[in-house]
């Protein structure tokens, strides 16, 4: 199916969840979703079956200044089809609800934009930093991102 | 007053359980990653990855370039023994942003390097992966024929090992007179090695003890956890992004994809995901001769953007690694300098079923899971 096709049963479906639709961006259009019903509609594009989609390629963090997103690569292996889908949310109170109990790929991607970005997923079993130390400070790739002088008394800047 | 011992992700252990430490310097972790075992006797009760050792944060380097292609040898250094693909799935997303077709020529050269380059990174995982289980001579024998190959690649672009070959809309260096009589020659002794590698190996007694039934990964989990390449592959899926998702030139040429059996055990385990790799290097070479003996003539840098500026925008691009899907996401504001790129490493994705699918083993079979993981540190933690 194509992305006119997903999103226009996406739209009748959860007709108020749905901010935008960003059909016009190229090459990958993307709609953009209210955070508190992503579980709901995740659910809904995995267990349907003209659209099952049963595979979470990719979960990224995305700095918009001023807003933060995080972004779904889905991916249908019956079907090959793909869709993506955005949500926004404030800077200052960045809750997603977290879709690790749909798609498990989750599980790592979340805590990997926790890690860079401090989106905090809600429901999220183990929210805990992956790649940086569990003791850093701040958020590293934040737009506004500054290096710490020093951590646990080591300089930083090399 | 009663102490309680708790994991690093918050479960309390019982009496007779026990934290053991595998890493970060540890042989079999095949680098710096570090395994929290909870273990009661020799059983292993529960596994907490600790990843990050390598990180250098890629993404945030290459927000700082000011040209796209700028990002591509720090790409290289993400998955360091299979950097080819890196760049071909980074110039597959690039390209896509911009709009390019690059020149059939370009194409051919592209994916005699990528499988070329799968031949070399399989050749690691199996070799390594034998050593892990107490099997040292097929490693010699792989590593001997890895070197042929890079080799090849030495004569093309003069790396060995992090190329900067493949660039957006072309490649940096033609094909030398004498790749092609060089390449033939290694398609010949290669099949040689091959069989030797199964009499040795594959087919070994002790090898399929230590490794069929072991680590069985059910091809729903796999799925749900987002696996790909041979993990997938080797739970008896078929889904390989070069047919399903075909890109390139890939569909021009015939090959099978290879899936587990489980002809020693059950479809899923160690075993399978060990075999799918060797499989995948015959048909590499299937690839390899189709595309030597059609190579079209043509230009391989009449394509190359002067300036890479994309329109704003955003790209997925992905490609099959030897590991798995490799993605781009590429975000554009419409500069020279990318505003956002995140790497999706199958890597990464691949190593966090490892606490699902090694539960109730023996600490000893661990190692033999985490080798049929086949991971790279550098592409983990990127």
């Amino acid at each position: 199916m194509t992305f006119q096709e997903i999103s226009e049963i996406l739209k009748q479906k959860f007709e108020t969840a749905i901010t935008a639709v960003k059909a016009e961006v190229q090459p990958d259009p993307y709609i953009i979703v209210e955070a508190k019903s992503i579980k709901e509609i995740s659910t809904f594009l995995r267990d349907d079956e003209s659209l099952s989609f049963d595979f979470l390629n990719c979960l990224s963090g995305l700095d918009l200044k001023g807003k933060l997103a995080t972004v779904y690569h889905l991916s249908s292996m019956k079907h090959n089809h793909k869709f993506v889908i955005r949500i926004e949310v404030a800077t200052e109170q960045p809750n997603i609800p977290s879709i690790e109990s749909i798609w498990k790929t989750a599980n790592w991607h979340e805590r990997e934009a926790f890690d860079m970005f401090g989106i905090i997923f809600d429901g999220h079993p183990d929210l805990r930093r992956i790649l940086m130390p569990y003791d850093w400070d701040g958020y590293p790739l934040k737009k506004d991102y500054q290096v710490p002088e020093f951590y646990n008394g080591m300089k930083v800047p090399y | 007053m009663e102490t309680v011992l708790k994991t690093s992700h918050g479960r309390t252990l019982r009496t007779e359980e026990m934290v053991i430490n595998m890493g970060p310097q540890h042989p079999s972790t095949h680098g710096v990653l570090r395994l929290e075992l909870v273990v009661d006797g020799e059983i292993v009760i529960d596994v907490i990855p600790h990843i990050g050792y390598l990180h250098r944060c890629f993404e945030k380097h290459s927000e700082h370039m000011t040209n796209y292609q700028q990002v591509i040898p720090y790409v290289d250094r993400m998955d360091y023994v299979a950097a080819m693909n890196n760049e071909f799935s980074f110039a597959i997303a690039g390209e896509k942003l911009l709009k390019i077709q690059v020149p059939e020529r370009v194409e051919y050269i592209r994916v005699i390097m990528a499988e070329l380059q799968r031949i070399a990174s399989h050749l690691i995982a199996i070799g390594t992966f034998g050593i892990d289980i107490g099997a040292f001579t097929p490693f010699l024998f792989c590593f001997r024929d890895r070197e042929k190959i890079l080799d090849l690649f030495e004569m093309t672009c003069g790396a060995r090992l992090l190329y900067n070959y493949i660039w957006i809309g072309g490649l940096s260096h033609d094909l030398p007179p004498e790749f092609i009589p060089k390449a033939k020659e290694f398609i010949v002794d290669f099949r040689k090695t091959i069989k030797e590698i199964n009499d040795l190996l594959s087919y070994n007694h002790i090898f399929i003890k230590r490794t069929a039934n072991i680590g069985v990964l059910p091809a729903d989990v796999a799925i749900n956890f987002g696996c790909t390449g041979p993990m997938l592959r080797g739970s008896g899926v078929n889904w390989d992004l070069r047919k399903n998702d075909t890109y390139s030139v890939y569909n021009k040429f015939d090959f099978e994809v290879c899936v587990g059996k489980g002809e020693f055990g059950t479809v899923g385990d160690c075993w399978d995901r060990y075999m799918v790799r060797v499989n995948e290097m015959e048909q590499s070479l299937r690839i390899i001769e189709q595309a030597i003996s059609t190579l079209p003539e043509g230009s391989i840098s009449s394509a190359i953007p002067k300036r890479v500026r994309p329109n704003p925008g955003e790209v997925y691009g992905r490609a099959e690694s030897p590991r798995g899907e490799l993605g781009f996401y590429i975000v554009s504001d419409g500069t020279g300098t990318p505003y956002r790129i995140k790497a999706r490493s199958p890597a990464f994705v691949n190593l966090s079923v490892i606490s699902e699918i090694s539960r109730g083993y023996m600490i000893a079979d661990l190692v033999a899971i985490t080798g049929s993981i086949d991971i790279v540190l550098g592409e983990v933690d990127r």
